[in-house]
């Protein structure tokens, strides 16, 4: 292997243009753009950025943001661990059906999971009738938005688990029920270490995605400022109220919600990819 | 602790993996489960040891029957194919496990666990790995490790599911040995599921030889391989050489090659079964065989050279197989391409349909049609 180390294409100019158009599209779709809306943000100094974040109304968005994710993570979390164990542990008829179901929030559109849910939910839906004469509201109030954003996230936890769970078998976990491990032993010493990284970026999509949904929240939430406004909602509402650097305050602040998120994802895959966590048992080594 | 299996019967889907099974397995030995893939075997071990339902039947251990007890609570140990190792768990905490699973009352003090787990890392050989992980440890290492495991909690049965299969023949070899001597010093009643005879055969005291979810024979090793009961056990249990013909006056006959066989009736259909070791080989063909066969290999490696011969004349499905020492090698100097022809000493006759085999000596009969002439 000594000079002889060109592939086809693999001339320096090719390289260069590959790289050069690589680096520059990123630059304009992706760092311009975040940049922009730190220093559109700060643009009218820091006390400007400051009174915009801690406005009575940012508040409560970023505070009902919050909430709908720590409600939604939970949830997801413990759906998809449970629908992940239940296709790859167990084989029942429908269970192909199930996998492929797991998939709808991915192929719909959110603005379209909203409409949903509003015609099942709202005062002249399917259940929502009968809710109403129970005094009950879902839609353009925070329970609604927690469920549209439960739908549109439901597959992510599941989605790392199943192809993971999947390839290490139950092998494991028979050995532990031989060994005379409780059902909940099991689980807590075995099949969670095993699954633990997996889940954690399960978590960290889930709550990226419970934070910056838009479309589906959009719909049933009513924008009712200080009420069931989001952040993201949050956002538009100031924009189209001519507020420029408030919007882009809101922006930061899920900008940067969202760059923290991508740093913990690092870290995770890179735990994920250690091979003593990870390496399936190779017969015959 | 004996175990007895009584007519279990086992579906999946369509596909019937066992019908019907019983067997007996004694106390305080080691049973090997043998058969080709699909024979039934690896689920007739986990229907045992539990983590498999039967369909029909009863699993007894000593008498009592425990169909219906949770694996949790059978008390064996269990020994998987992939060795099933926790993985996150050093090879100390896999070995412990076990013990720290018992209820509360049962469990030994923190103490004592401990000095177990290096009784049973002493006990595999492998004091210095208890850290490691299983990720960082060698196939046959880990097999030991998962044996530690499964005898951690002393269990009365141990059930081995292909415990050999993935690690290369030295290795194999050596565990094998190990898990005997284990065995004579425990005396816990074992079964092991294997597809390799003569891992069958030199490990175990009784062999049950399983095909298509059915027990075909159930035999000490030395039994077994004298005396198969069927064509399933003959062809599955080292190399055969066949003769399959009509019989006509005396003798069975196929193209050119016939054998003599006195007595019996004219006019069946009919094969002849010798192991390599039945037939001698010899320039020309003999008073009550005539099988021409040509020498198309011949392989010295071994204790015995073991030579290859295809029929001339007539048609054999496989290869013929006949074993000579070294010292009669020297001497008739054999080489390939040459005509020899097959001296059948014993073999076993499968008469039209017959499931059991009737055997033939010539060194008898010959002996007793002379005397008779």
């Amino acid at each position: 292997m000594a000079a002889e180390h060109h592939r086809v294409g693999d001339q320096p100019w090719v390289r260069r243009l590959l790289i050069g158009t690589a680096v520059l599209v990123s630059l304009i779709l992706l760092v311009i753009p975040v940049v922009v809306i730190f220093f559109q943000a700060l643009s009218a100094g820091w006390s400007t950025f400051t009174g915009n974040v801690l406005d009575q109304f940012t508040l409560h968005a970023i505070g009902l943001t919050l909430l709908v994710a720590a409600l939604t993570v939970p949830l997801n979390l413990i759906f998809g661990t449970a629908l992940a164990w239940a296709v790859t542990r167990f084989r029942f008829p429908g269970r192909k059906l199930l996998v492929t179901l797991i998939d709808i929030p991915f192929a719909v559109s959110p603005v379209i999971a909203g409409l949903l849910y509003l015609l099942l939910y709202g005062r002249n839906g399917w259940l929502g009738g009968w809710l109403a004469t129970h005094d009950v509201q879902l839609m353009f109030a925070w329970p609604g938005i927690v469920m549209v954003t439960v739908f549109v996230t439901c597959p992510f936890v599941a989605r790392e688990l199943i192809p993971l769970m999947q390839h290490q078998g139950s092998e494991e976990e028979e050995a532990g029920v031989v060994l005379g491990a409780s059902g909940w032993r099991i689980f807590r010493k075995i099949t969670l270490p095993n699954i633990k990284w997996a889940l954690i970026y399960g978590v960290v999509l889930t709550n990226a995605r419970a934070v910056g949904e838009f479309g589906a929240v959009s719909v049933v939430s009513g924008n009712i400022r200080g009420e069931t406004n989001t952040l993201p909602l949050h956002v538009e509402l100031l924009y189209q109220d001519y507020n420029v650097v408030g919007a882009f305050a809101s922006a930061a602040l899920l900008a940067t919600i969202a760059i923290l998120t991508l740093v913990v994802k690092a870290f995770v895959e890179w735990r994920q990819s250690r091979p003593t966590i990870l390496t399936p048992e190779k017969g015959g080594v | 602790m004996s175990i007895t299996i009584d007519q279990i019967s086992k579906t999946f889907g369509r596909f019937q993996a066992l019908k019907d099974v019983s067997l007996e397995i004694p106390e305080g030995k080691l049973t090997a489960l043998l058969g080709p893939s699909g024979s039934g075997k690896t689920t007739l071990l986990r229907i045992i040891a539990g983590l498999e339902s039967s369909d029909a039947g009863r699993i007894l251990f000593g008498g009592d029957d425990v169909s219906n007890l949770h694996v949790r609570d059978r008390n064996i140990g269990f020994v998987f194919q992939h060795y099933a190792l926790f993985r996150h768990l050093t090879v100390a905490e896999n070995i412990a496990f076990g013990l720290e699973s018992q209820p509360r009352k049962q469990r030994p003090p923190k103490a004592e666990i401990r000095q177990r787990v290096a009784k049973l890392l002493e006990m595999i050989q492998l004091p210095q790995l208890a850290d490691r992980y299983p990720a960082q440890l060698s196939g046959g290492q880990k097999q030991r490790v998962a044996l530690a495991r499964a005898l951690a909690t002393q269990p009365r049965i141990l059930l081995l599911d292909e415990p050999f299969g993935a690690l290369d023949a030295k290795v194999r070899k050596d565990l094998r040995r190990w898990l005997r001597a284990l065995h004579d010093e425990f005396h816990f009643t074992s079964i092991f599921v294997t597809h390799d005879q003569e891992e069958a055969l030199e490990l175990s005291d009784q062999v049950v030889v399983m095909s298509q979810g059915q027990v075909e024979q159930v035999n000490a090793p030395t039994e077994l391989y004298a005396r198969p009961e069927s064509r399933f056990v003959f062809d599955f249990l080292g190399h055969v050489n066949v003769i399959s013909g009509v019989v006509k006056h005396h003798k069975l006959t196929q193209g050119d090659a016939w054998v003599s066989l006195p007595g019996q009736k004219s006019d069946q259909e009919a094969q002849l079964y010798m192991r390599p070791h039945e037939v001698h080989l010899a320039r020309a063909p003999s008073v009550h065989a005539r099988l021409p066969l040509r020498i198309e290999a011949i392989s010295l490696i071994g204790s015995e050279v073991r030579i290859e011969l295809a029929p001339v004349g007539w048609n054999s499905e496989e290869i013929w197989e006949v074993g000579m020492s070294h010292n009669e090698f020297a001497r008739h100097n054999p080489s390939r391409g040459e005509l020899w022809y097959a001296v059948p000493d014993i073999g076993h006759l499968f008469v039209a349909d017959s499931a059991q085999p009737k055997s033939v000596d010539w060194a008898y009969t010959t002996a007793a049609n002379a005397s008779n002439m």
